[in-house]
């Protein structure tokens, strides 16, 4: 177990936020419709500044000096902890809408049962997080069922982005010794208490779609190691550039 | 000199939203206490959305205008919680958000984060005040908006979101 599970624990939820809400604003000015473009700018707006807030409380947790913007920009890819699924490319819009729906889905069990957190910053963040998080399952949810019960090249492309994002999902419900530790002194939820949820959540929207749900994913848990696929290296890498070429810099 | 919680609050009145400049920061419910000592004054404010790019405007307006007001030492503390909602923007704010054109909120309900096949609610016009509006998106050109039109003045209009 890391010496300190909380700030891990922090990590792992402002990572999987500063990861996807970049990932989101790649589509600012590049979005399908005049709409969708500020939808998922204005979603990828909430969870970055999610994100500011819980890797600020884990710079205050690890008490080593270290910042929200030390921990965002100054991190290499091994230390970071969000999912595989959020770091995933793009792609078009069905395979962005279904990443963001599988995420949203649990994001938003998750951040309702963090409000009951043991933590009292950390419920406070979660009392913000959950009313966003409940526009954005709402957004996604009604996207992905326009998309697989709507024409047939959106329902193909649908279920393409379903079968290939669907092995990275395994990884969301698989506690280890952190979860389990902080889950013991009540400052996170029973992972395993969500799943069921997350799953008739899934399997009720994914059947509305038309589509058709895969065969269950592997249950990894390297990525809590910092194994990642290929695509953060690169993420990073235009994320990070700026501060790290102009130290300190302002604008 | 003012003395008391009160008196930061009147002088609070005059920051107002930088994206909503009709109403005051008091008025939209983010400001959650103040604790005066001496020539000290601590604020409470909370955010309205995690992202919001007002915030730190808001706090650097906070303290610019206690100071002229002779405070000399001023402090912003951030707080979560009980969360921010809508339900503490009063009356007469939200008449002056329907003049400046911005459809106010309604009750801040339950959130449901799933409604496949839902009708939306209509918001009325805040130029015409039909009711004849259909919803465009649930996110506009800032975080706490969303974007409607009028079918009976062809007018589109944004609407403060109710959380």
């Amino acid at each position: 177990m890391p010496d300190n599970p909380l700030f891990e624990y922090l990590l792992r939820l402002g990572d999987d936020r500063l990861v996807l809400g970049h990932r989101l604003a790649e589509w600012c000015g590049h979005g399908p419709i005049l709409e969708e473009d500020i939808a998922l700018s204005n979603i990828s707006l909430d969870f970055i500044g999610q994100a500011n807030l819980l890797l600020g409380l884990a710079g205050t947790v690890e008490g080593k000096g270290r910042d929200a913007d030390g921990l965002a920009y100054l991190r290499d890819g091994v230390d970071f902890r969000n999912h595989p699924l959020v770091e995933q490319p793009n792609g078009d819009y069905a395979f962005t809408i279904t990443r963001s729906f599988l995420f949203d889905a649990y994001d938003y069990l998750l951040v309702q049962a963090l409000q009951q957190s043991a933590n009292g910053e950390l419920a406070g963040i979660a009392a913000k997080a959950v009313k966003e998080a409940a526009y954005h399952l709402r957004h996604s949810s009604e996207w992905l069922v326009r998309f697989g019960d709507g024409t047939e090249e959106s329902h193909r492309r649908a279920q393409e982005a379903l079968d290939a994002l669907w092995r990275w999902t395994g990884t969301l419900f698989a506690a280890d010794d952190t979860d389990q530790a902080l889950a013991a002194s009540g400052v996170v939820p029973d992972l395993s208490a969500l799943e069921p949820v997350w799953r008739a959540m899934v399997t009720e929207v994914v059947a509305r779609a038309t589509l058709t749900l895969p065969p269950p994913p592997p249950t990894g848990r390297g990525y809590r190691r910092g194994d990642h696929t290929e695509y953060l290296g690169h993420l990073l890498a235009e994320m990070q550039i700026l501060p790290r070429s102009h130290p300190g810099a302002s604008w | 000199m003012p003395t008391g919680p009160e008196d930061v609050l009147r002088i609070l009145e005059s920051v107002k939203d930088p994206e909503v400049p009709v109403i005051s920061i008091v008025e939209l419910g983010i400001v959650r206490g103040a604790e005066v000592s001496g020539d000290t004054v601590r604020v409470d404010i909370t955010p309205t959305y995690s992202g919001c790019p007002a915030m730190r405007t808001i706090e650097e307006e906070v303290v610019l205008t206690l100071k002229a007001h002779g405070f000399r030492e001023v402090t912003v503390r951030t707080v979560f919680q009980p969360a921010w909602t809508t339900d503490w923007i009063g009356e007469d704010a939200r008449q002056k958000l329907r003049e400046y054109g911005i459809a106010p909120p309604g009750p801040a309900e339950l959130m449901v984060p799933i409604q496949l096949g839902r009708t939306m609610p209509r918001q009325a016009c805040p130029f015409c005040g039909s009711a004849d509006t259909a919803t465009r998106s649930e996110f506009g050109s800032t975080a706490c908006k969303s974007l409607h039109f009028c079918n009976a003045c062809h007018q589109p209009f944004e609407h403060f979101k109710a959380i």
